[in-house]
C-alpha cells in the first residue's frame, strides 16, 4: 500500500537525512523504525505525507505518487495518514473536544470548520473515539490540564478522527515513563488489530520494538542498514545499527 | 618574547580605553553646549519667582468655587477735611464688626491707618474708597487675624474735594453652600471623555485591522509560501485586471439599485432576500464534508454556486449600507436622547459604501489570481521545460511591464510629471526588460519565494508608519477632515495598526510550531491551520498587546489636540498659552488620573487573561 523508492533528503547546509531509502509496507503491518537520534527517523515519517519536501524519489500511497501531489491531492492523502508525535502537540488552550475534532479538518469544509461549526456526526464520533481511550469525562477540559499519558491518548483520538489508513508515530513514547509508554503502545497495538490501520512507528526501546511491532526497519546517519522481523536484530545487526561503542539496554 | 607580547597588547588596552574616556568626554561636552545646559539663569530671583507662582498656581487645581454673599462695613471719611473743622465722631456699635481709621479726615495723598474689629477670623478682603459720586477704589487689602482683627495702612486717593461723608469700607466675603464645579472643570470633564473615547475609537480600528496585517507580517507564516514563476506573473497581470473588473462590477451595480434604494423597507427586503440566496448557494457551492475526490463537472458547478453567493454578497453589502444609511436617519430623529445610535448606524452604512469599490476590486482580484494560480500549476506540470520557459518569458515580460507601470503611476501622482514618455512608455520598456530578463535567468520550474516578498514589504510598510509620529499624522488628517475629535481617532488608528501589527506578528513567529505540524498533517489547509493551530496560541498576548495600545492610545490623545486633533490637549495648549496655571492644573490632573487607572485597570485585566 506503500511503497517508499530511493527516498533522499538532504536539508539546507547539505546535511544529508536520508540516503536513497526503500522498503515497502503492507497492509496492516506495526512497523517499527529504529535507529540512534539524528538518523533520519523523523525526517522519514515526515516526508510521508509531506510535512517535509523530500529531495528526491518517489512515494507510491495508492498507486499515487505523494511527491508530485498537488495542493488538493495532498490534502486529501493527508487526510488518510494519522500521525502521532513524541511532544503530543496538542493545541494547549483548546479543548480536549476541539482538538480531536481538529483530526476532522481535512474533511469538513473550510469555509464551514473556520467558524468552529462541526456536523453532528463529527461531533458524536469525536465523542467516541475519546471514549476509546478511556477519556470522554475530559472532553470539556483545556488541552493542558491533562497528564502526558493523557494528552498521547488525545492526539490518538485526533488521529483517529481522520478515519486512516495509517498511523506515523514518531517517537510516541519518549516522553513518557515506562507504564505508561505500554499503555499508549497498547492503544496503538489494538487500533492495528481491531481497525487494521497499518501503524509506522519510529522507536528508542527495542523491547517495545520486540514487545508490539511484527517488522522493524533501522535507519543509520540516513541509511537503511536493517530490514526485517525483530527478532532477527542479533548483536552483530545491533552495533551495526547503533554503533560499535553501543550496549544493549534492554 | 611572549612577556613583550603581552605587555604591549596591555598598554594598547589602556591605551584604547584611555582614548575612549576622552571622546566620551568630548562627545559629553559638545552635548552641554547643544543643548545649552545653563542654570546660572536659574538663579535669578526673577525666575525663581516666576517659576514658584506657577508651581504654586499648578498645586491648586481649579476644580471647585464657592458661593459668596458681600458684607460690607464701612465708615465715614471727608476728604479734605472741612473748613469749620467740625466733625462729629461717628457712633459705633461695639458688639458688631466695625471699623475705624485713624483719623475721621484727610487730605489726598496722606497715609491714615485702617483698624477691624469683631470681624470674621483669618479672612482676606479688600479695602476700598466709596467716593459720592458712587465710584468705588481699592485702597488695599486687608487680612484679620484669629481675633478678627486688622490693621492697615492706606493712603488717601486724589478726589474732588466734597463736603459732605465719604465712605471708607471694608468688604467682608463669606461663602456659603456646597463647593460647585468650576467651568474649568466642567469643560475638562467633556474633555476627558472625548479623550477616552478617541482612544477607544482608535484601539478598536487599529486592532481590527492589524489582525489580519499581522500574519501576514509573520515569517514564520509566510517563509514556506512559494509560487511558480508561471503562476507568480500570472498573478501579478490577473490582479489588475481582476481589480478593475470589479470596480466596474460594483459600480454598475450600485447604479442598477440606485432607483431602489430610498425606501427603507425594499432595503430591508433585498437585504434579506440576499441573505437568504447566499445561505442556499454557499451549502450548495462548499459541502460540509468531501469524501470523494470531485469530478471537474462538480468542481464546476460548485464554483458557479459560489460565484452566485459572491455576487449576491457585494449586493447586499450596498443594500446593507444603503439600509443603515436610511434606517439610521429615522432612529435619529425617533429615539431622542439615544439619537446617537442612529447616527452611528448612519456613520457604518456610510463607510460600508464607501469601501464597497475597493472591496469587491480586491476581492476580484483575488479571484483572478486563484484562477489565474491553477492555470500557472497545469501549465507547469502539463508542459516541458522549453516550451515552458518561452511562455514563462512572455508571461513575465507583460508582468513587468504592468508592475513598473502601476508603481509609476503612483509616483506620478505625487510628482506629475506631465510626460507620457517618463509615466508609461519608460516603466513599461524597463519593466518589461526586467521582466525578461529574469524569466530568461531562471529555471522555469524553480518556486519563487513570494510569501518572504510580501512578508519583507508588509514589514517595510509598517515599519515606515511606524516611524512617523502621531502628531504628524494628526496634522495631515486635520487637513483630511477638518479639525475635531475624529482627525485625532483617525491619525493614533493609523499608528495602532503599525504598532499592533509588527507587535502581533512578533507573537506569530514566537508559537509553538508543533500543533501548527500536527493540523497540517490532517489535511487542513492554510487557513485551517492558522484557525485552529495559531489564533488559540496567540489570543491571550494578543489582548494583552491591546490592553497596552490603549494605555498608549490615552497617553497620546491627550496631547493629540495640540494640532487640532480633539481631546483634552486642545484645552491644556490654551490655558497655557493664556498662562491660566491653574487652569490648565485641571486637565493636568485630569489626564493623569485616566493614564493612572488605564494602567491600574489594564494590568488587571492581564493578570486575569494571561
Amino acid at each position: 500500500m506503500l511503497e517508499i523508492k530511493n527516498l533522499t533528503k538532504v536539508y539546507e547546509g547539505n546535511v544529508q537525512a536520508l540516503d536513497n531509502v526503500s522498503f515497502n509496507v503492507q497492509p496492516g503491518e506495526f512497523l517499527a523504525v529504529i535507529g540512534l537520534s539524528g538518523s533520519g527517523k523523523s525526517t522519514l515519517l515526515r516526508c510521508i505525507n509531506r510535512l517535509v519536501e523530500p529531495t528526491n524519489g518517489e512515494i507510491i500511497w495508492d498507486g499515487v505518487d505523494v511527491t508530485k501531489a498537488d495542493p488538493d491531492e495532498l490534502r486529501r492523502i493527508r487526510r488518510q495518514i494519522g500521525m502521532i508525535f513524541q511532544n503530543f502537540n496538542l493545541v494547549d488552550r483548546s479543548k480536549v473536544l476541539t482538538n480531536v475534532l481538529a483530526g476532522r479538518l481535512g474533511y469538513t469544509n473550510p469555509a464551514m470548520s473556520l467558524v468552529n461549526r462541526f456536523s453532528k456526526n463529527d461531533v458524536e464520533m469525536a465523542y467516541k473515539q475519546l471514549d476509546r481511550v478511556g477519556i470522554r469525562d475530559q472532553a470539556n477540559k483545556r488541552a493542558d490540564e491533562l497528564s502526558g499519558g493523557q494528552q498521547q491518548r488525545v492526539s490518538i483520538a485526533r488521529a483517529m478522527m481522520q478515519n486512516p489508513k495509517i498511523i506515523l508515530a514518531d517517537e510516541p513514547v519518549a516522553s513518557l515513563d515506562p507504564v505508561l509508554a505500554h499503555s499508549i503502545m497498547q492503544y496503538l497495538e489494538k487500533i492495528n488489530k481491531e481497525d487494521g490501520v497499518t501503524i509506522i512507528c519510529s522507536l528508542h526501546f527495542l523491547d517495545l520494538v520486540h514487545r508490539y511491532a511484527n517488522r522493524a526497519i533501522a535507519l543509520n546517519a540516513g541509511v537503511l542498514m536493517f530490514d526485517g522481523a525483530p527478532k532477527e536484530i542479533d548483536d552483530i545487526k545491533f552495533k551495526e545499527i547503533y554503533g560499535k561503542e553501543a550496549e544493549r539496554v534492554g | 618574547m611572549r612577556c613583550d607580547l603581552k605587555k604591549k597588547s596591555s598598554f594598547l588596552k589602556s591605551l584604547r580605553t584611555g582614548l575612549l574616556i576622552a571622546i566620551s568626554i568630548i562627545v559629553f561636552a559638545y552635548a552641554f553646549q547643544v543643548t545649552g545646559v545653563n542654570f546660572e539663569t536659574t538663579r535669578s530671583e526673577v525666575r525663581i519667582t516666576q517659576l514658584t507662582r506657577v508651581l504654586r498656581a499648578l498645586a491648586k487645581p481649579e476644580l471647585v468655587e464657592y458661593d459668596t454673599t458681600e458684607e460690607e462695613i464701612s465708615t465715614p471719611f471727608y476728604l479734605p477735611c472741612p473748613d469749620n473743622g467740625e466733625i462729629q465722631e461717628p457712633e459705633k456699635n461695639k458688639n458688631e464688626a466695625y471699623i475705624q481709621t485713624s483719623v475721621v479726615c484727610a487730605s489726598p495723598k496722606e497715609t491714615i491707618t485702617v483698624e477691624g474689629f469683631n470681624m470674621p477670623a483669618n479672612i482676606k478682603g479688600p479695602i476700598n474708597f466709596l467716593a459720592a459720586s458712587g465710584v468705588k477704589r481699592q485702597l488695599a487689602n486687608f487680612e484679620t487675624n484669629s481675633e478678627g482683627y486688622f490693621i492697615v495702612d492706606v493712603v488717601v486717593p486724589t478726589r474732588q474735594p466734597v463736603a459732605e461723608a465719604q465712605y471708607i469700607t471694608a468688604t467682608i466675603r463669606t461663602t456659603t453652600g456646597l463647593p460647585k464645579w468650576t467651568g474649568t472643570a466642567k469643560a475638562t470633564w467633556e474633555k476627558i471623555i472625548e479623550t477616552v473615547f478617541i482612544a477607544l475609537l482608535a484601539t478598536t480600528i487599529g486592532t481590527v485591522a492589524s489582525f489580519p496585517i499581522s500574519f501576514i507580517a509573520a515569517k514564520n507564516l509566510m517563509k514556506d509560501s512559494t509560487s511558480t514563476p508561471t503562476s507568480t506573473a500570472l498573478n501579478i497581470i490577473g490582479f489588475p485586471i481582476g481589480a478593475y473588473l470589479g470596480y466596474i462590477f460594483s459600480n454598475w451595480i450600485m447604479n442598477l439599485l440606485y432607483p431602489f434604494e430610498k425606501n427603507v423597507f425594499i432595503t430591508l427586503i433585498g437585504l434579506i432576500f440576499s441573505g437568504i440566496v447566499i445561505y442556499f448557494s454557499l451549502k450548495k457551492g462548499l459541502p460540509s464534508e468531501d469524501i470523494k475526490k470531485p469530478t471537474t463537472s462538480v468542481k464546476i458547478q460548485r464554483f458557479a454556486f459560489i460565484f452566485i453567493a459572491g455576487v449576491m454578497a457585494v449586493l447586499s453589502i450596498i443594500l446593507f449600507g444603503e439600509f443603515a444609511r436610511l434606517a439610521g436617519k429615522e432612529l435619529e430623529n425617533l429615539l431622542g436622547p439615544i439619537g446617537f445610535i442612529g447616527y452611528a448606524l448612519f456613520q457604518i452604512g456610510d463607510i460600508t459604501l464607501m469601501i464597497v469599490p475597493v472591496l469587491t476590486a480586491v476581492s476580484f482580484g483575488g479571484v483572478v489570481i486563484s484562477l489565474f494560480n491553477n492555470v500557472g500549476l497545469s501549465l507547469q506540470d502539463n508542459l516541458n521545460t522549453n516550451i515552458l520557459k518561452v511562455i514563462n518569458i512572455v508571461l513575465s515580460t507583460i508582468a513587468g511591464a504592468i508592475l513598473f507601470a502601476l508603481v509609476m503611476a503612483v509616483i506620478n501622482w505625487f510628482y506629475q510629471f506631465n510626460d507620457t514618455k517618463i509615466s508609461l512608455y519608460y516603466p513599461v520598456m524597463i519593466g518589461g526588460f526586467a521582466g525578461f530578463i529574469l524569466a530568461a535567468i531562471a529555471k522555469p520550474k524553480h518556486p519563487l519565494p513570494t510569501g518572504f516578498i510580501v512578508y519583507t514589504i508588509t514589514r517595510t510598510i509598517l515599519n515606515a508608519l511606524r516611524s512617523i509620529e502621531p502628531l504628524v499624522m494628526a496634522i495631515i488628517a486635520v487637513i483630511w477632515v477638518g479639525i475635531g475629535p475624529f482627525a485625532g481617532s483617525l491619525a493614533l488608528a493609523l499608528h495602532t495598526i503599525a504598532g499592533l501589527a509588527k507587535l502581533y506578528s512578533e507573537q506569530v513567529e514566537s508559537i509553538d510550531e508543533g500543533p501548527l505540524e500536527a493540523i497540517h498533517a490532517t489535511g487542513a489547509n492554510k487557513l485551517q491551520t492558522i484557525v485552529y493551530a495559531v489564533i488559540p496560541q496567540i489570543i491571550p498576548p494578543y489582548i494583552s498587546f491591546t490592553m497596552y495600545r490603549w494605555d498608549i492610545n490615552v497617553r497620546m490623545s491627550t496631547i493629540i489636540g495640540f494640532v487640532g486633533g480633539g481631546g483634552i490637549g486642545f484645552l491644556l495648549q490654551q490655558n497655557i498659552n493664556l498662562l491660566s496655571y491653574r487652569a490648565a492644573s485641571v486637565q493636568m490632573l485630569a489626564i493623569a488620573v485616566v493614564v493612572a487607572s488605564m494602567d491600574y485597570v489594564s494590568s488587571k485585566i492581564r493578570e486575569r487573561i494571561v
